[in-house]
């Protein structure tokens, strides 16, 4: 019988390897919900987009710190990305080979405009500059960064909320493959993946606010939070969330992951505060990276990072040790 | 003169003793090396110090750098016992002193980058931390409790005070392995997975310990009946 000398249906060597399956899954999920973005140049020329690309057309803006930039090199090596591990240096080395194209960004909730936007359509109606920013960590050390982006209100406008919009909820990627923190180890890396943040919408709207994509008029390192991240200047670094794939409208104040880590420890709110110390360190002052010296003492730590002027009058009213 | 038996035996008996006896190469090699292998964590510190290879954060560097080698080598100490029973290598006992200064070495180290490089003797700081963060309470309280073993432990002190009170005394570097553990575990973040590791390791030298005295205190009862 002729079914009896037939080869076994699928020779091993037809198998698709399974990260070749994952890729071509990734890319299938993302072309079909890009639809017509399959057309756009940006989904076959993923090259086009490096860390370290110079970025054309960036205009210089007035937000600007005077204080000496903090280096490339730092800013670039020293990193809390959990994603890819809790060592400040294990991001630089582990983000490299993360894929930022194809990228999309969902947006979906209380918002007239919702849909699933390839990340270069998402970013292209944007006028792109470069604001000069403090980031100061919840661990005391802080940098001064020449970010380039847009600020998040052109975007929330655009995208339009309806009034129950209260609060926007941002959604980090979450791939295991990609990212290695987030695979379980045997104590896991204490976070519940994938990493969550949120503003309330005024928070979102103010000017400060801003969706980066450059650093030092170049292209985003990986490790930095390519291909989009938020700067939120006033607040603890890590509410500045990192390698955005979903942007969320809501009503009720969302979940966030540091908060759920440690609700005594990380607030909503994380506003940078000299007055309200973090439960196990000083928050009063901070080590600026990159001092001359190590013999430099530390810097004091300004309210609201150094932008009460434009800020303060969010919070009037409101107990911030309460709210911290 | 003809050579009689009994020197020649004599002649052979001492060209076949060792060049060095136990006691001579634990004193003039196996502590020499072990001394410099000790050091070699410093060297590095220092190598890197000097070539400006401490990253982007060197004081943080230098603080969670000197605080490893510091739990590493209590470890080390107090892991001279078990090891010494269970392997019958008595000689080991004499390395015991100097592994145990070497853990107060980088303590000192460690509590100097924070007096200094971190807090720059900001006083008032230094003394909200010690009082108000637990984890810095339990860190100064177990370098301080480092100090009188340090102090005691040259062999006049062990003569000056009694082998028994002097090791009733040295007893306190349990409450300081386990005072540095907890150091640890408080100030991480989110990722417990290294001060667990140290502590398990405490855990096991530490059951050890109290596996051998119960076993001990079994036996004392047998005799005694």
């Amino acid at each position: 019988m002729l079914l009896i000398k037939q080869a076994p249906d699928i020779k091993s060597s037809e198998i698709t390897d399974k990260k070749l399956f994952s890729e071509r899954r990734r890319f299938l999920r993302t072309a079909a919900a890009t639809g017509a973005g399959l057309a756009s140049s940006a989904l076959w020329l993923p090259a086009s987009v490096q860390a370290g690309e110079k970025l054309s057309g960036v205009r210089k803006s007035t937000y600007k710190i005077d204080d000496k930039l903090t280096s490339y090199d730092y800013i670039t090596s020293y990193n809390n990305f959990y994603e890819f591990g809790t060592d400040k240096s294990s991001p630089a080395k582990f983000a490299k080979k993360m894929k930022t194209r194809p990228w999309t960004v969902v947006v979906e909730g209380e918002v007239n405009k919702p849909g699933t936007y390839d990340i270069d359509d998402f970013i292209k109606p944007h006028a792109l500059e470069e604001r000069i920013y403090r980031l100061r960590c919840v661990e005391a050390w802080s940098m001064i960064v020449p970010w380039v982006g847009f600020p998040l209100a052109d975007v929330i406008k655009r995208l339009e909320p309806n009034s129950r919009a209260k609060y926007v909820q941002f959604v980090t990627l979450y791939d295991p493959e990609q990212m290695p923190g987030q695979k379980r180890g045997l104590f896991g890396g204490g976070l519940d993946w994938p990493y969550r943040e949120g503003l309330r919408i005024d928070e979102a709207m103010n000017p400060l606010t801003l969706f980066v994509v450059g650093l030092y008029g170049e292209v985003l390192p990986n490790q930095n939070g390519a291909p989009l991240r938020l700067v939120v200047p006033w607040k603890y670094g890590f509410k500045s969330i990192k390698s955005i794939v979903k942007m969320r409208f809501v009503e009720k104040q969302p979940a966030t992951t540091w908060n759920m880590a440690g609700s005594s420890e990380y607030g909503f709110y994380s506003n940078v505060n000299p007055n309200v110390d973090h439960p196990r360190w000083s928050q009063k002052s901070e080590r600026r990276i990159g001092e001359d010296s190590w013999f430099t003492p530390k810097r004091k730590t300004l309210m609201f990072n150094g932008y009460a002027d434009q800020v303060a009058h969010l919070y009037t009213g409101m107990d911030l040790k309460k709210h911290f | 003169m003809s050579a009689d038996p009994q020197t020649l035996a004599a002649a052979q008996g001492q060209q076949s003793t060792p060049f060095l006896t136990q006691a001579q190469w634990i004193r003039w090699v196996t502590k020499p090396i072990i001394f410099v292998a000790s050091l070699v964590p410093f060297a590095l510190l220092v190598w890197d110090g000097v070539a400006n290879n401490l990253g982007a954060n060197p004081v943080e560097t230098i603080r969670l750098y000197t605080g490893d080698w510091t739990l590493r080598f209590l470890l080390i100490t107090l892991a001279v016992t078990p090891l010494r029973r269970i392997t019958g290598w008595n000689a080991m006992l004499r390395l015991r002193r100097m592994l145990g200064l070497f853990a107060f070495f980088y303590a000192c180290l460690h509590f100097v980058s924070y007096i200094w490089l971190d807090q720059f003797f900001a006083l008032d700081a230094i003394i909200e931390d010690v009082l108000d963060r637990p984890y810095i309470t339990v860190g100064v309280a177990s370098f301080l409790l480092l100090i009188p073993l340090a102090v005691t432990s040259t062999n006049g002190m062990v003569r000056r005070l009694g082998a028994k009170r002097w090791q009733r005394l040295h007893r306190l570097v349990y409450v300081i392995g386990i005072g540095g553990v907890i150091h640890f575990l408080w100030l991480v973040k989110s990722d417990i997975s290294q001060p667990v590791i140290y502590g398990a390791v405490l855990a096991l030298l530490l059951g050890y310990r109290v596996i051998w005295a119960l076993r001990g205190s079994a036996r004392g009862k047998a005799a005694r009946r």
